[in-house]
């Protein structure tokens, strides 16, 4: 099995379907003969063509726009918004048109376009190369939100993406693009949505991470366990609909949880979280449960690495909830 | 020279757009239409000129004045007077209502309440006909206020570049709800707008069906050929509020009277009544049948029950294994034909989008008034 990055894992779940299925179509901002600013879509424009991975001009609104009318006409556009920090212009289609489409047909139609966009800090790009707007789409009723963390899941999600009838925002955490190395299959396979994996079990603290964080939580849970707390890590892969299950079954079991991600914690998805686990495991804590997030700053250039939720922050964390004694 | 049946045809239809608005605009005085009701009265030579020049399997798009386009598709009258009126039997189960009305089976892909919102989904849809090799084309309307809209500019451009066979029909009523456009338009001549983007831009007369017709056509035509995308401004009136609730303190009684003498009804009534294509005692009787027509509909929406519950969280996604939902099935009970489009395995795609060496633009008309 070869060794890919997460970025290369993306290039080939793209190339793969598009092979099979020339519905699909790869549209955006330098795609084409530029191979996409982090080069997730490098070759694509060789094999397939203009008319399959179409340069677009710079318009995010009427990239996604266009991407609903395809789509509602049977082809299966996967538009991608170089940073998910410039998806605000095509918010409105969004919001307005493409998560609404089922609904207010009453189930006339569909519109099963896959937007992919780079999310996440880490790469010193200051305040509009670095932002994670996932709850905003959350917030939508009508959507799809997946993040992956690593190779493998990267494409049997965006596999799976691509073969389901619903409109789905695929958060790509850009951090670890090319950190992120693991053995993937060459062939076809696909990672349901809406299922998070149990990466690593423990019975003293649940931990609940999603995209380039899983990273930091791991090396946090490792620590840990240097230190005899067990924890459970927890990738929630699909951020909506969320796999409430697994983490109720976890948290029944621990009393603790952790919640990381970066994206600041107002009204982010770890409040969404808590609220869910206390209506449904109120009996079981033992522990309030804690989020270690990004502040609710704007994203600073030069205190970046602040900003985020890395390994001592989440450790800390993991140390105060389960030192925690009512 | 124009056949007695389309001239027929065409009064008929406006007839019904006229009618149905009006029962509309009752209805909604009795409160039996909540919210939002714009009515199309005024505008009729628009949607019918437009749509007698297309082919039944071109496809239509337009904002939130919306009932008239899928009636003059040849929608059941009486389930779009339902999803007005909310009520289950509606296209959209009621859960629409008067701004998002949608019947796929007659091509009629939506109203939309975001405005100029349908603009990029319009190229989108005429992107993959062209994808497909396909000769079908989209009309969206739109309008006058949409055309200051980001989404029209980024639209125009894209259209415009990949020469997709769509045709955008600003309805240019003169004012954005309360606002007359050339109080916020540097250039209140929409159709100039397309010089900007290489093309064609055209300019006519909306209140008469034949002029809408004959520009339509010949457009359809040149976009049915690959010549790329046409902007045609058709320069109308409505003769009620923007929505129900507008105190109309933006224009003078008068301007309104004077505009109503271009009423594009009667107009194409003397027209077939001075071909002598039917006398009035024939005309009148296409009024009655439209009437009653109209009469059943409001009936039909007012026997039909409400949503239930479970319509509530319903729809929101796709459920799995689900099937399209068909209106017309649903609520009729008839067997309705559906678009179905080719596998990704059966598809081929033959259409260029890139430039070759030596390429010229073909269409560099521009806007013309």
């Amino acid at each position: 099995m070869p060794t890919l990055n997460l970025l290369q894992a993306v290039n080939d779940a793209l190339r793969l379907e598009m092979r099979r299925d020339n519905r699909v179509v790869v549209m955006g901002e330098d795609v084409g003969k530029f191979g996409g600013v982090f080069r997730a879509t490098a070759g694509l424009y060789e094999e397939f063509g203009p008319e399959r991975v179409i340069d677009t001009p710079l318009a995010e609104g009427g990239i996604i726009g266009t991407a609903i009318g395809m789509a509602l006409y049977g082809l299966k556009p996967v538009p991608e918004i170089q940073f998910s920090d410039f998806i605000y212009p095509a918010f409105d289609q969004i919001v307005s048109e493409l998560a609404k489409m089922r609904y207010r047909s009453a189930g006339q139609y569909t519109a099963p376009v896959v937007i992919r966009t780079p999310f996440g800090g880490g790469i010193k790009g200051g305040l509009y190369h670095s932002q994670s707007p996932e709850a905003l789409f959350i917030h939508q009723a009508g959507l799809r939100v997946v993040a992956p963390s690593n190779p493998y899941d990267a494409k049997g999600l965006l596999l799976a993406a691509l073969r389901q009838n619903d409109p789905v925002i695929f958060f790509e955490p850009k951090r670890v693009y090319r950190a992120a190395k693991g053995e993937v299959p060459e062939g076809d396979y696909e990672v349901p949505l809406g299922e998070a994996s149990v990466m690593r079990e423990g019975d003293q603290l649940t931990v609940i991470a999603y995209g380039a964080m899983v990273h930091e939580a791991s090396q946090a849970v490792e620590e840990a366990a240097s230190q005899g707390i067990g924890c459970e890590l927890i990738d929630l892969r699909t951020l909506w609909p969320l796999d409430i299950d697994t983490l109720v079954a976890s948290v029944q079991k621990t009393g603790r949880a952790v919640i990381v991600h970066e994206a600041p914690r107002t009204c982010g998805l770890g409040g969404e979280i808590a609220a869910l686990l206390q209506e449904r495991c109120f009996v079981n804590l033992e522990a309030p449960i804690r989020r270690v997030t990004g502040w609710d700053t704007p994203f600073p250039y030069t205190l970046d690495e602040e900003y985020l939720p890395l390994a001592p922050r989440i450790l800390q964390g993991i140390e105060d909830t389960a030192r925690y004694v009512a | 020279m124009h056949s007695p049946e389309l001239l027929l045809r065409m009064y008929r239809k406006m007839v019904l757009l006229r009618k149905f608005e009006e029962r509309a605009g009752q209805a909604y005085g009795l409160k039996k239409i909540q919210g939002f009701c714009h009515l199309y009265i005024g505008q009729e030579a628009v949607a019918v000129g437009t749509h007698e020049a297309l082919r039944p399997d071109d496809y239509m798009l337009t904002g939130y004045r919306d009932h008239a386009h899928p009636l003059a598709r040849g929608a059941d009258p009486g389930m779009l007077m339902a999803e007005l009126f909310g009520k289950a039997t509606g296209y959209s189960k009621g859960k629409g209502g008067s701004m998002h009305l949608f019947d796929i089976e007659h091509h009629f892909y939506g109203g939309y309440g975001i405005v100029g919102g349908q603009i990029p989904l319009a190229a989108g849809m005429a992107f993959a006909s062209r994808y497909r090799n396909e000769d079908r084309v989209t009309v969206c309307f739109f309008g006058d206020a949409a055309a200051n809209q980001g989404a029209f500019h980024e639209t125009l451009n894209m259209a415009a570049k990949w020469k997709l066979p769509v045709i955008y029909v600003c309805e240019n009523n003169r004012y954005g709800m309360g606002t007359d456009i050339r109080r916020v338009s540097a250039e209140p001549e929409i159709a100039k707008r397309a010089i900007g983007y290489n093309m064609r831009g055209e300019s006519v007369d909306g209140m008469d069906v034949l002029k809408v017709f004959e520009l339509v056509k010949e457009c359809a035509i040149d976009c049915r050929k690959g010549r790329g995308p046409v902007l045609i401004e058709a320069h109308t009136y409505r003769f009620r509020g923007h929505s129900m609730s507008d105190a109309a303190t933006y224009r003078s009684k008068e301007e309104v009277e004077e505009e109503r003498k271009s009423d594009p009804i009667p107009k194409l009534r003397d027209e077939i009544v001075l071909r002598k294509i039917a006398d009035d005692a024939k005309l009148d009787a296409i009024d009655a049948e439209v009437k009653k027509e109209c009469e059943e509909a409001v009936a039909f929406a007012e026997a039909s029950f409400e949503p239930g519950l479970e319509e509530l969280q319903h729809d929101t996604w796709v459920a799995p294994g689900e099937a399209d939902q068909r209106p017309r099935e649903r609520v009729r009970g008839v067997k309705v034909e559906w678009p179905s489009y080719p596998s990704g395995d059966q598809l081929k795609v033959s259409w260029e989008l890139e430039p070759k060496a030596g390429h010229l633009s073909v269409v560099k008309e521009g806007a013309k008034r």
